[in-house]
């Protein structure tokens, strides 16, 4: 019965405490995350949900306590630059991507994750000539494509309109209804099941 | 091996998207080496002494100006955390650019250099020694710029500290490089040169990525 409860934890941070330039952002903070369910990192500007999620996705090395993921790979991230080059299309980024991961991806598959986040048509054009918003739906379409069960999302919903904020939500609970964990970081609120809250004090 | 492919594949559709960051490295090495000539005076004896050491300097010094693009794009765009998470190892994909990197600026220095090498009355001998010493070096040049571009990644304007951090690891490469087209050109043996560039690039493949992947994390970690 334990070994099933401890089996269900996907997440366990333990004690972190980081301090940027001489100043405590967060001291011996300890939660767990089991299966299923999503954190919404909330907290000011500069309270460091970003340096916190860093953490989480194992980029950020310069913190004590402990982070434990019970994962063989890095978690998906997506952070403040949306992680997608300028001079290649949209089909050639989620390529490039699905390569990383090392999927095998079909042409449709990746057209298929595009028209999810509404950019069917844009498939070929240079990410360079999009708006804002469109380049940050290219870095979210990997939502779509690429098999992760734990998201780490710093801002998903910037420069995102209201259609766009609600798919994403959409996709995330399908994500948390498939055993996924997901934690995320924003100011907006959303109807995400399952969530927690982690306000970050200053 | 898929990911090198894809990774070398990946860096040269950018490199021919913006030609700029490879082309001005190289056009820097043609204008260095046909001054030279110009302003020394068309002297055989005088250039063809000091033909493998001008050739050789422009080489590094267009490496250098090179080395500095071939991460910082990916850090600003964040495309290089995407990879740093990736399940593929980030080692493998830091060896595919550094090839693709090399294959746009040292390979192509190294083809054009017999060209140039003819402009200082390098004797045949001379030309062959600098195009296989060039195609020897290079590779190390641009494994061990690498670790360099690495550390600096998180610096606005990282080119000098590049130059300082690495140019006293490109000085064996240098000298050996010369010294090679040396003892060609008068006629002497040249193959230990070759074998010590050689030994220096089999070490950098060895050590070079391994480093530029530590370092990537760190300047990642910020």
């Amino acid at each position: 019965m334990v070994i099933q409860l401890l089996g269900s934890c996907m997440l366990q941070a333990k004690k972190i405490t980081c301090k940027r330039d001489h100043r405590v952002l967060f001291e011996e903070l300890s939660f767990s995350l089991d299966r299923g369910s999503a954190l919404q990192v909330c907290g000011i500007n500069g309270a460091g949900k970003s340096t916190l999620l860093r953490i989480l996705a194992g980029l950020y090395e310069e913190f004590d306590g402990e982070v434990e993921w019970d994962l063989e790979d890095y978690p998906l991230f997506s952070g403040h630059r949306a992680g997608v080059k300028d001079l290649m299309t949209a089909r050639e980024n989620l390529l490039w991507a699905a390569n990383l991961y090392g999927q095998n991806v079909s042409r449709d598959e990746i057209d298929e994750a595009l028209s999810q986040v509404s950019l069917n048509g844009f498939e070929t054009v240079a990410c360079g000539a999009m708006s804002e918003g469109q380049r940050r739906r290219v870095g979210l379409a990997r939502l779509y494509l690429l098999d992760n069960p734990v998201w780490i999302l710093d801002e998903p919903f910037t420069a995102i309109d209201t259609d766009g904020v609600l798919r994403i939500t959409q996709r995330i609970n399908e994500h948390l209804a498939g055993d996924g964990v997901v934690v995320f970081a924003s100011h907006l609120e959303v109807s995400i099941e399952n969530m927690q809250k982690l306000e970050l004090a200053r | 091996m898929n990911i090198l492919l894809a990774t070398i594949r990946r860096d040269l559709l950018l490199h021919f998207r913006q030609p700029a960051d490879i082309l001005n490295p190289l056009v820097f090495f043609l204008i260095v080496i046909s001054l030279f000539p110009l302003g020394i005076g068309p002297s055989e004896a005088v250039l063809s002494s000091i033909a493998a050491g001008v050739i050789w300097v422009a080489v590094l010094l267009a490496t250098l100006l090179s080395i500095d693009v071939m991460l910082k794009g990916d850090f600003d765009d964040g495309t290089l955390e995407q990879i740093a998470l990736g399940k593929q190892s980030l080692l493998v994909v830091v060896f595919g650019k550094v090839i693709s990197q090399w294959l746009v600026s040292g390979f192509l220095m190294a083809l054009m250099s017999p060209l140039f090498a003819m402009m200082f009355y390098v004797n045949t001998e001379g030309m062959i020694a600098i195009a296989v010493g060039l195609l020897l070096g290079t590779p190390t040049m641009t494994l061990i710029g690498s670790i360099g571009a690495a550390l600096t990644l998180g610096l606005k304007k990282g080119g000098v500290l590049i130059a300082i951090l690495v140019l006293p690891l490109y000085i064996p490469v240098l000298i050996l490089g010369t010294a090679m087209v040396e003892s060609a050109v008068f006629g002497h043996s040249y193959t230990g040169h070759a074998l010590w560039l050689a030994a220096l690039l089999v070490l950098s493949i060895g050590f070079a990525p391994l480093a530029t992947q530590m370092s990537i994390r760190i300047s990642l970690s910020q």
